[in-house]
């Protein structure tokens, strides 16, 4: 009889349940809602990303960008947003191996592809990676706000160019800024971790 | 400018994986639908807000948009191939390396990275009274902030202005004017080619846009002749910083010549008005002349006919004037005066 019976309490398990599958609705959704068909080209957003080697999933906003979401969704905040405008390098990550402004690209572009942040460089025995390492050697930067951006720029540049000239490298990262100008040690570090690289 | 504003305001996003489902999107949502090549100019429009469209139409997932491949003995280039991939294409450096010059010359290697070759030569102008937001004539209004006493216009147009002084910043449209391309546009009702020094427009033609794409135009490819292959080059853009710096001036030269004659001869300067400006009054004068400072000087004297320089921009007549004679001599040889 108390099985049936509606109480305050079981009245409120039944609205949260209820309020789970409701919010839940979208994780299950397809291309096919209602069995219409959406419009070609039209995006969802539960969505699966590839960042440093491991599949994780992610809702994302239509107007999301790569920056926002590794930051503040998959708390990967060695990526850093300095101005938002693909105009300072901080937020650089390799997308397939080549450099990108993560302020600039859409997470949606990024469905199927290997994102590779700064926390992705050193290897899982927390060995560092020669770039890092030849910038530990040097000490290549003074506040390194930017450094992962340059670390990442380096990485990607290295993969095109494995054996660069200091002009080659520094047109390389040329498009990485250092507010504390001390683009003369980082391109000393940078270069260092080049030679690491190559003897790796 | 650059300030962090959390996200951008929503739009719904559209990412089809062929030109007919673009062009089908294009026509469906009409002037509401924004398209997104590599997305470096869209994203300052819409992360400033001052740009609001409702649908946005990315190019990026359109594979039979990006390559280069051969055409008619040159080559013709998908309008979503980067601009880092034009610079490395065995082809171009081979026989139109003034594109490959000139598109290396835009922007920072990231940005290149992403930015498109389509989306550099459609892109906005960089006017930053219009880009902040300015209710000026190219955005619907009836006044131009940048052509006032008190107006900080160096970048501004030396020619070609209508009630609109803002300049076209592209490094590689001068390139192509230079190598006579043609571009390649689709909308729903087919397919139009247009020569690349018709593509671009000025404010008299329509204020409100830099190119002849209307609402549901694609550019989808831009095709190269073999015309201009091997022949002379010369690319120069002058700015402020080595990187991301859109040109004061830049210069694009493809010359023949014949002994110490010049055959033939094709240049284009940009950021000096709203659209890239072939030079075809100094082409004229120059077939058949030898190759020396005589030609060059009057050349230069010729490209600046007819100049009208703002408060701030004066000094790029002068600039001008010897970046045409040293497209034509070369460096070492034009004297600077």
């Amino acid at each position: 009889m108390t099985d049936t019976k509606v109480t305050r309490r079981n009245a409120i398990k039944g609205v949260i349940a209820a309020g789970a599958v409701s919010s839940a609705g979208y994780l299950f959704r397809t291309n096919t809602v209602m069995g219409q068909s959406s419009a070609p080209g039209s995006v969802e957003r539960l969505i699966t990303l590839e960042v440093n080697g491991t599949t994780r999933r992610v809702d994302v906003m239509k107007q999301e960008t790569l920056a926002m979401t590794l930051r503040y969704k998959l708390g990967l905040t060695g990526t850093k947003l300095g101005c938002d405008r693909a105009e300072c390098g901080a937020c650089t990550v390799l997308i397939d191996d080549v450099p990108h402004y993560s302020c600039s690209v859409l997470t949606h572009t990024a469905r199927g592809k290997k994102i590779q942040t700064v926390e992705g460089l050193a290897s899982a025995d927390g060995k560092l990676h020669p770039v890092q390492q030849g910038v530990v050697e040097e000490q290549g930067f003074q506040c390194a706000f930017c450094m992962s951006g340059f670390l990442m720029a380096t990485v990607g540049f290295l993969k095109t160019n494995p054996n660069p000239t200091r002009q080659e490298m520094a047109h390389g990262v040329s498009g990485n800024l250092c507010r504390c100008q001390d683009y003369d040690k980082i391109l000393t570090a940078l270069m260092r971790g080049a030679e690491l690289s190559r003897s790796a | 400018m650059a300030v962090i504003r959390d996200v951008m305001p929503a739009f719904e996003l559209f990412q089809p994986a062929t030109i007919d489902d673009a062009l089908n999107l294009l026509d469906k949502h009409g002037s509401e639908a924004w398209v997104m090549a590599g997305g470096l100019d869209s994203f300052d429009w819409l992360k400033d807000r001052i740009k609001r469209p409702s649908v946005v139409v990315d190019l990026s997932q359109i594979k039979e948009l990006t390559g280069v491949k051969e055409w008619n003995g040159g080559i013709e280039i998908g309008a979503m191939t980067t601009l880092t991939d034009v610079v490395r294409n065995p082809i171009v450096k081979e026989k139109f390396s003034i594109l490959a010059t000139g598109a290396e010359s835009a922007a920072s290697p990231q940005i290149r990275n992403q930015g498109t070759i389509g989306g550099n030569v459609s892109q906005d102008t960089r006017c930053w009274y219009y880009r902040s937001g300015w209710k000026c004539y190219r955005a619907g209004g009836n006044t131009c902030f940048a052509d006032t006493p008190t107006a900080i216009n160096r970048e501004h147009a030396i020619m070609g202005a209508s009630r609109c002084v803002a300049v076209n910043p592209s490094d590689s449209a001068p390139a192509l004017i230079a190598l006579d391309a043609k571009m390649v546009i689709r909308n729903k009702s087919g397919e139009r080619v247009v020569d690349a020094e018709n593509y671009f427009i000025g404010p008299a033609l329509d204020i409100r846009r830099m190119t002849v794409l209307l609402p549901g135009d694609l550019l989808v490819a831009i095709r190269i002749p073999s015309t201009w292959a091997g022949a002379k080059f010369y690319f120069e853009k002058v700015r402020d910083r080595p990187v991301w710096d859109f040109p004061l001036v830049n210069i694009a030269a493809a010359m023949k010549v014949n002994g110490d004659n010049i055959e033939s001869i094709r240049m284009a300067v940009n950021g000096v008005a709203a659209h890239p400006v072939r030079l075809t009054a100094v082409e004229a004068s120059l077939v058949g002349k030898p190759r020396n400072a005589a030609s060059a000087d009057a050349a230069g004297q010729l490209a600046i006919q007819g100049a009208e320089p703002l408060r701030h921009n004066g000094y790029k007549v002068p600039l001008l004037r010897n970046l045409v004679k040293r497209a034509i001599r070369g460096v070492e040889e034009a004297k600077w005066a």
